[in-house]
């Protein structure tokens, strides 16, 4: 019966998507082909001191990313040690050390998972300086580093990727900072708070005391879904009332973080001189999103389980001004995006609903993904779809003018394995060694049973697959889950990033090969299928055992 | 460029560059949206404060507990969904229940018995989101139904018409945005100002 509701969304994202897709596909790759710097680039790249047509390697493209990252690391985890001496820190006092590492960690990996409750943990400075900051940059480091790839691509003999700087800022200052700003005031004026009034007492009708909440929620919530990033403002995230106040912001912010990774394939297509090639991928990621969506709705809606049939409906940890089809468009597009924002509680949701959200961050977030990583991780699965297709025929291997020979294999195949073997060997991890499985168990757990699982479960994908949601129950401010997901966060951008740059640096060396006869097309309805049934499989393959020890059991008991 | 200068030099880039983003996107960048809200919005940028005689009485968008201290339910005032956070602006939190957890089972019988007793309905009539804790433990709104179930209560309470209540409800009752986002609400909070005014 809510179906509709459903479809009428999913009518209204489609046409939005559909008109922003070209100008802001071309936009992207016109940011990143243009030759010229603005005048405000000039001076930062003189005050930082980089060449701007100084062109680096792969290696030095690394370089550039390890140094800024584990440099915004360090901050990130400074400034929440000092917060005691810090303006705007509502007199919260500094950050423990595993927690302020774990937070670091967690916004620098564009990850956003967070172990605290906001509100009686960071001020607003820390808030503002810190985490929105890495808001901004993780996400341009994410762009960059698909840039790069495109690149290895596009280029022909020349071994170089670009500048890491110059895609940074660019990435930055011209594309997301101006649509943060456009989506800050949008939010406003939905009701999304902008002040630093700290927490104001009011008397109530009934003579009691109700607290409401201060903080500069619209600037942060806009970079926070925009860039894919996802940490809230306040601990119950999108479903805070003060960051996202009413059903058409929800789809705003939905809006907001599909945006840029549903146009990347433009940008792909326009790079490397194929528009049909960015139609395929894109034709890829939005039979997965529509697939899920629809699925996790099914589930929300039929509300099995005995907690959701006796309250007559699967309610539980949603908003009322949502319901249930506003809640699962918000909660697949933010697990399948690698966001990790939530307007409800995934925890609460049907055992097989929840089951969605986790598959979606299995996927490896690429459908459509978050901002960059989203499109190199699809890249790389089209590569050994290519790969599988060349075996079945008995060809080499070649995918936009570039042969994949054993090197190019063997990184896309270490990319295929390095998230699921964090999130396998971190969840079993929680339960082999004894005196972490007692902590687990007892300390950070919440629900019982196979739902239990569950949690630590959904933990590491979306540590690992730099998602961030929580299947929120589990306490994970631990000595144990603040220090392994924390690792596993910085893993599960990093390893991945090594590898799609040294793909990238190996491509960029190659010269083109001509199309053939014998060449696989790459943009036709049959590679989209080839391309979506690799995904699964491999997905499928990977993960099956594990989900049938929480979520599917828990369902078809 | 193995030498020790050109290794390190990504890293005083980096840090330079650090310095630069925070002063314009972490400083610069939250004080001009402050500006803009301020100016233009004040209004909603302030938290969409209610006020009756000119003293505020909470926010349109955080909901709040109509409850005594010890936290039972005045049956004068429309009641606001369950809440894990107990209503705290300062602490949103969700109950987190999986749909099999004993005590979220407990919990919905619980409701379901007193608001059954309290309302005088059927255990069986009574909507899913009066038996269920929202997301946020902030949730401002109820569903038409969850109001119009509370009418009878309220207006015995009060010693006011029936009609003149469910009057006040229909006039409250907001439809889901552009016809087919989110679902029906009621803002407890308004409707309840309304209330006490209608009262005198």
């Amino acid at each position: 019966m809510e179906a509709w509701l459903l479809v009428a969304q999913l009518a209204t994202l489609a046409i939005i998507l559909a008109v922003i897709y070209r100008p802001l596909g071309d936009f992207i790759a016109w940011t990143f082909t243009s030759a010229k710097d603005l005048k405000v680039e000039r001076g930062l790249y003189r005050v930082v001191g980089v060449d701007p047509a100084g062109e680096q390697t792969w290696g030095a493209y690394l370089r550039g990313v390890i140094a800024f990252s584990l440099i915004g690391v360090l901050f990130v985890y400074a400034l929440q040690r000092l917060q005691a001496v810090l303006p705007y820190s509502l007199g919260l006092p500094a950050v423990p050390e595993g927690l302020s590492f774990n937070t670091a960690a967690s916004f620098v990996a564009n990850t956003n998972w967070q172990s605290y409750s906001p509100e009686v943990t960071m001020g607003y400075t820390v808030q503002i300086a810190g985490l929105a900051v890495q808001n901004f940059v993780s996400a341009g480091v994410g762009l960059a580093v698909a840039i790069a790839l495109i690149r290895g691509f596009s280029r022909r003999s020349t071994g170089t990727l670009g500048n890491f700087w110059v895609d940074l800022t660019r990435g930055t200052l011209r594309i997301l900072l101006p649509l943060a700003v456009l989506a800050s005031i949008v939010l406003i004026a939905g009701g999304v708070i902008q002040n630093f009034n700290g927490f104001t007492d009011v008397t109530t009708l009934t003579g009691g005391t109700a607290t409401i909440p201060g903080g500069p929620v619209a600037s942060q919530e806009a970079i926070k879904m925009l860039g894919n990033n996802g940490g809230g403002f306040f601990n119950t995230n999108s479903a805070h009332p003060f960051e996202n106040p009413t059903p058409w912001t929800s789809l705003f912010q939905v809006v907001l973080m599909l945006a840029i990774p549903f146009s990347l394939p433009r940008a792909f297509g326009k790079m490397v001189g194929d528009n049909r090639q960015g139609y395929a991928i894109l034709a890829a990621m939005g039979a997965l999103f529509v697939i899920s969506v629809a699925a996790l709705t099914t589930f929300e809606i039929a509300g099995a389980g005995t907690g959701p049939q006796l309250a007559g409906g699967a309610m539980e940890g949603k908003e009322q001004r949502f319901g249930i089809a506003a809640s699962t468009l918000f909660a697949t597009t933010s697990t399948i995006t690698s966001t990790g924002a939530v307007n409800s509680m995934h925890d609460s949701f049907t055992s097989l609903g929840g089951m969605m959200t986790l598959f979606n961050m299995m996927l490896g977030e690429i459908a459509p993904g978050g901002i960059g990583a989203g499109l190199y991780g699809i890249l790389i699965i089209a590569i050994i779809t290519v790969f599988i297709a060349g075996l079945l025929v008995g060809r080499t291997p070649e995918y936009l003018g570039k042969k994949l020979g054993p090197r190019e294999i063997k990184l896309a195949s270490l990319y295929i394995l390095a998230t699921p073997t964090l999130v396998l060997v971190g969840t079993a991890l929680s339960f082999a060694i004894p005196a972490i499985r007692d902590d687990v168990t007892t300390t950070s757990i919440w629900n019982p049973g196979l739902h239990g699982f569950t949690e630590v479960l959904y933990a590491f994908t979306s540590a690992a697959n730099n998602n961030g949601s929580a299947f929120a129950g589990l306490t994970a401010n631990t000595p144990w889950f603040n220090t392994a997901l924390g690792v596993v966060m910085l893993l599960g951008r990093f390893i991945p990033i090594v590898l799609v740059l040294a793909l990238a640096g190996s491509l960029s060396s190659q010269g083109k090969v001509p199309v053939t006869a014998g060449t696989l097309p790459t943009h036709r309805p049959q590679f989209v299928g080839l391309l979506v049934g690799v995904i699964l499989i491999v997905v499928a393959l990977t993960y099956f055992p594990v989900l049938a020890l929480g979520p599917l059991a828990e369902g078809l008991q | 460029m193995a030498t020790t200068r050109g290794s390190a030099r990504p890293y005083w880039v980096a840090l330079r560059y650090m310095i630069v983003a925070t002063i314009v996107l972490g400083i610069a960048y939250p004080v001009a949206i402050l500006g803009i809200g301020q100016l233009a919005l004040p209004a909603q940028a302030n938290g969409s404060v209610v006020t009756v005689d000119g003293q505020p009485v909470g926010s349109s968008l955080i909901g709040q507990s109509f409850a005594d201290d010890d936290g039972n339910a005045l049956p004068e005032w429309f009641q606001s969904r369950p809440s894990a956070a107990g209503y705290d602006g300062a602490a949103s939190v969700g109950s987190n229940y999986g749909p099999e957890n004993s005590d979220f089972i407990a919990e919905i019988e619980a409701r379901k018995a007193a608001i059954s007793e309290s309302d005088g309905v059927s255990p069986d009539a009574i909507p899913v989101d009066a038996l269920t804790t929202s997301g946020s433990g902030l949730d401002p709104h109820i569903s038409p139904d969850y109001a119009y179930e509370q009418v009878a209560r309220v207006a015995e309470a009060r010693k006011l018409p029936e009609t003149d209540v469910k009057g006040l409800v229909d006039a409250f009752v907001q439809g889901r945005d552009l016809g087919y986002l989110g679902e029906p609400t009621v803002n407890v909070l308004q409707l309840n100002v309304a209330l006490s005014q209608l009262a005198g």
